[in-house]
C-alpha cells in the first residue's frame, strides 16, 4: 500500500487508543476496586465489561485501571468513575447491565447513575 | 487488536537486553497469559529508556509507574498486587539513595525533571519495529509537509534559521552544509547517515536508532528532498546489531508504505536507502574516510576541499550528517525554525542526547537542552557520585574532548563555552571521575585509543601519539623526567597542525587539558614518584594496618601470589618484594585494614 498524504491520519486515528493509554491525559478515570473480596465477587467480570464498553465506544480518554479494596467488602464489585474536574463517585454491586448505563450515562453522557451509587467524594486521608 | 487498559513500556535498549530485558519479558507475558490478562494488558518492548544504572526497567501506563532492577521472580508478585489489585509495589519502584521513600511517578525523578525529549521524542513511549506507532505520534507528517508543500531551498531556509548544527561532533551548521550539497553540480546526489559511533562510553546514536528508527529515516528523507538526493546509505557499525536490525525493518516498513522508494506521497522524489555495516574502525566517523570505507576503500581521510558536498562518494555530491542531527529535522519541519532556535544557547540551539556515564549514581541516556551546566548534568541529573567519594573530572567529548575539572563545573555546555577550554561538545559521551581515577593515567588511556585507531596516514598522528603514549607510560611507570611535561604539549601542537583529519587535529585534546587542569598530579609523578589518586601500580604499595587488622585472614586467602603472612587473630603483614598490587587483599578486607599509598 502506498500511502498518500492523508493517510497519515487515518492510520494515527486507527492507533489513537495506544497513543493516549500513553500521554497520560485522561477525561475520565475508572478504577475497579480489586481486593480479595472484589474478585471474589467478580471484579475481573466487571473489568471485562468496561474494556468492552471502551472498546466498543471509542472512548479514548477514558483510563481504566485497577486498586485494591475499597474497604466496603459487603458492597463488592465496586468501582470508582471520576470525571476530570468533578468528585469521584463509588459505584457498588455492579453487573455487566449496571456497568453499560454507568458508562453510557456517567462516563459518556457526564450524569451521575444515583440508583447505583455509594457516594461522591474522596475518604477523609490523614 | 484487542482494547488494552495498560501498557507494560519494557525497556529494550541494549543496555537493559544484556540486564536480561528479554527474560523479564517473556516472563511478563507467561505471567499475564497465565492470569488471563494477555488481552488487557499488553507489554511493549522499546528502545532505550534512559536509565541504564537501573535496568531491566518497565513504565506502566497509563499511571505512569516506573519499576527497575526488575527479575523474573518479581514478576509473579509484582501482576497479581499493582495489575489485577491495583497496588503499586513500592519495593520495586526507584528508590533515590537520600531519600528513604520510594518515588513512583516518572516526572518526580530528579533523572527525568530537567531532561527535554526531541531527538528521542518517542523513545520509550512507541514500539520502534512498528512504524504505525510511529506515525500515530505524528510521524511522516513533516515529510509529507516538506515533498507536497515546500520547495528545497524553503526547507534548507527552515533549517539554517533553526540554527542546527551538526550533532557528530564539529558542530556545523546543518543547513549551510545542505545548501552546499544543493548547489553542487550534478544529476545524481546522495545522502548519509553516519552512525558509527564510536567514541569510549557514548551510545546516543545507537539509542536513537534502536529508539526510533523511522525519526532518522524521516530526516534523511526530508535532507534528501532538499538537496535532489535520490539515494541513501545508513552507516552504522557492526557492533551493534539491534539498531541494525530495527534501522532494516524500518527501511523495509517505510519502503511498503511508499514513504521511501518511488514517487513518495504521489510526488516525482523518490529515495532509496539501504544499510552499510562497519567494520569498527574509529576513523570511519570522519566523513571522507566514512565515504572511502562505503567504496570499498580503506578508511583513510582525504584533503578536503573538494568537500563531500562537491565529490563525496562515488564522486558526487554528497550530504552526511550523524544520527541525532537527522533525528532532529521532522521536528523543525512540523514546529518550526523559531520553535527549535527557542530551545538552548546564543549559538548552540535546540537539545543534545548525551551518555552519562561513569563515576555516576545514574548512569544512563539523557537528553538536556544545550547550555546546562556540566554540575546540573552530574549532580542534578546523575545523582552525584557513588559511595560518598569526591568528585575530580568529567571528560567530555570522548577521545577529542577534555577532562574538565571541579571549577569548570558551571560551564555551561555549548559548542563555543567548551572550545574556549580546549574541549568540544563531541558527539555527546561524558565519563566522569571521582578521587580514585589517576588524571594520568585517564591520559594514557584516551592516548592508546586514538594511537591504536589513528589510520597511519598522516605521520605526525601515526609516530606523534605513539611518542605521546611513550612518555605517559613511562611517566605512570615512574620514570618520568624532567621536562617531560614541555614535551608532550610540544609534540600535542605539532600532532594538531600535522593531521589531515579530526582524529589527529584533537587527539592530543585528552593530554593538553589534563596537563592545564591537572598539572600538580604529573608533577606528583614525575618529581615525587607518587600517583595521588593511588592507581598508578608502580608508584603505590599496599602495607596492612596492624592496629586495625583482626587476623580474619581472609587477605591471605585471597592473595595470588601468597606474600601476605600472620597468624590467625593475629596483625597480618605484606612482603612488598613480591606483591603485585592488584589490591585483592584489599577488596576482600572486611575491616579497611589495607592502606594503599
Amino acid at each position: 500500500m502506498k500511502l498518500k498524504p492523508e493517510d497519515l491520519e487515518k492510520i494515527a486515528e486507527r492507533m489513537r487508543a495506544t497513543t493516549s493509554l500513553r500521554d497520560g491525559e485522561w477525561r475520565a478515570r475508572i478504577t475497579v476496586h480489586m481486593g480479595t473480596c472484589g474478585i471474589a465477587s467478580g471484579a475481573r467480570e466487571i473489568m471485562k465489561a468496561f474494556l468492552k464498553q471502551t472498546g466498543d465506544q471509542e472512548e479514548q480518554d477514558v483510563m481504566l485501571t485497577t486498586s485494591g479494596c475499597a474497604g466496603l467488602c459487603s458492597h463488592e464489585p465496586m468501582a470508582t468513575v471520576e470525571l476530570k474536574g468533578e468528585p469521584p463517585i463509588k459505584y457498588v454491586k455492579l453487573t455487566e447491565a449496571k456497568v453499560t448505563k454507568i458508562f453510557q450515562d456517567h462516563v459518556v453522557g457526564g450524569q451521575v447513575v444515583a440508583e447505583y451509587a455509594l457516594g461522591k467524594g474522596h475518604e477523609r486521608i490523614g | 487488536m484487542p482494547n488494552y487498559r495498560m501498557n507494560l513500556m519494557l525497556c529494550a535498549g541494549t543496555g537493559c537486553v544484556s540486564n536480561k530485558a528479554f527474560e523479564l519479558k517473556d516472563a511478563l507475558e507467561e505471567e499475564l497469559a497465565k492470569r488471563e490478562l494477555a488481552d488487557e494488558i499488553r507489554v511493549v518492548a522499546t528502545g532505550c529508556q534512559g536509565f541504564c544504572a537501573q535496568g531491566p526497567i518497565v513504565l506502566v501506563e497509563p499511571e505512569g509507574i516506573f519499576y527497575q532492577l526488575l527479575r523474573p521472580a518479581d514478576v509473579p508478585h509484582l501482576v497479581e498486587e499493582h495489575f489485577v489489585k491495583g497496588r503499586p509495589v513500592e519495593k520495586l519502584m526507584y528508590r533515590p539513595a537520600e531519600d528513604a521513600d520510594p518515588i513512583p511517578n516518572i516526572g518526580d525523578i530528579g533523572f527525568f525533571e530537567k531532561q527535554q525529549l526531541v531527538a528521542l521524542a518517542n523513545r520509550g513511549i512507541i514500539d520502534p519495529e512498528n512504524i504505525d506507532e510511529y506515525i500515530a505520534r505524528g510521524g511522516y507528517t513533516a515529510l509529507a509537509k516538506a515533498v507536497t508543500e515546500m520547495t528545497g531551498e524553503e526547507i534548507i531556509a527552515e533549517v539554517k534559521s533553526s540554527g542546527l548544527r551538526g550533532r557528530g561532533g564539529a558542530g556545523f551548521p546543518t543547513g549551510q552544509k545542505w545548501e552546499f550539497a544543493r548547489n553542487a553540480e550534478g544529476d545524481v546526489k546522495y545522502v548519509i547517515c553516519n552512525a558509527d559511533e564510536g567514541d569510549p562510553g557514548a551510545f546516543m546514536d545507537r539509542s536513537v536508532v534502536e529508539s526510533d528508527p523511522h525519526a532518522v529515516l524521516e530526516g534523511m528523507a526530508i535532507g534528501a528532498y532538499a538537496i535532489g538526493a535520490s539515494r541513501g546509505f545508513v552507516y552504522i557499525r557492526d557492533e551493534y546489531p539491534l539498531a541494525t536490525m530495527r534501522i532494516v525493518k524500518a527501511i523495509k516498513d517505510a519502503t511498503e508504505y511508499g514513504l521511501l522508494g518511488e514517487n513518495i506521497f504521489g510526488t516525482d522524489f523518490s529515495l532509496s536507502i539501504s544499510v552499510n555495516r562497519g567494520a569498527g574502525a574509529f576513523v570511519c566517523g570522519e566523513e571522507t574516510s566514512l565515504i572511502s570505507s562505503l567504496e570499498g576503500k580503506l578508511p583513510a581521510p582525504r584533503v578536503r576541499p573538494p568537500y563531500p558536498a562537491i565529490s563525496g562518494y562515488d564522486g558526487k555530491p554528497t550530504n552526511i550528517n550523524n544520527v541525532e542531527t537527522w533525528a532532529n529535522i521532522r521536528h523543525i519541519i512540523n514546529r518550526g525554525a523559531s520553535w527549535f532556535s527557542s530551545i538552548g544557547t546564543e549559538t548552540s540551539k535546540g537539545t543534545k542526547v548525551f551518555s552519562l556515564v561513569g563515576k555516576v549514581n545514574n548512569t544512563g541516556l539523557v537528553e538536556v537542552p544545550m547550555g546546562v551546566t556540566l554540575r546540573e548534568m552530574v549532580f542534578d541529573i546523575g545523582g552525584g557520585i557513588p559511595d560518598g567519594k569526591k568528585f575530580k573530572a568529567v571528560q567530555i567529548g570522548g577521545p577529542s574532548g577534555g577532562c574538565m575539572p571541579e571549577s569548570l563545573l558551571d560551564l555551561p555546555i555549548d559548542y563555543e563555552s567548551l572550545k574556549k577550554v580546549g574541549s568540544i561538545v563531541g558527539s555527546g559521551g561524558l565519563v566522569v571521575m571521582d578521587e580514585d581515577n589517576c588524571m594520568v593515567d585517564v591520559a594514557r588511556f584516551f592516548q592508546e585509543f586514538t594511537q591504536k585507531e589513528s589510520c597511519g596516514k598522516c605521520v605526525p598522528c601515526r609516530v606523534g601519539t605513539r611518542h605521546l603514549v611513550d612518555i605517559l607510560t613511562r611517566i605512570c611507570e615512574g620514570e618520568g623526567k624532567p621536562g617531560d611535561i614541555r614535551r608532550l604539549q610540544e609534540l600535542a601542537v605539532d600532532i594538531k597542525a600535522g593531521s589531515l583529519c579530526g582524529l589527529g587535529q584533537t587527539a592530543a585534546n585528552p593530554v593538553l587539558t589534563t596537563i592545564e587542569f591537572f598539572r600538580e598530579e604529573y608533577e606528583a609523578h614525575i618529581n615525587e614518584k607518587r600517583c595521588p589518586a593511588a592507581v598508578c601500580k608502580a608508584l603505590i604499595s599496599y602495607r596492612i594496618d596492624a592496629d586495625k587488622c583482626t587476623g580474619c585472614g581472609k587477605c591471605k586467602v585471597a592473595c595470588p601470589v601468597n606474600v601476605i603472612t600472620g597468624d590467625r587473630k593475629e596483625a597480618h603483614s605484606i612482603d612488598p618484594s613480591g606483591c603485585i598490587r592488584c589490591s585483592m587483599c584489599k577488596d576482600v578486607c572486611p575491616v579497611d585494614a589495607v592502606l594503599v599509598s
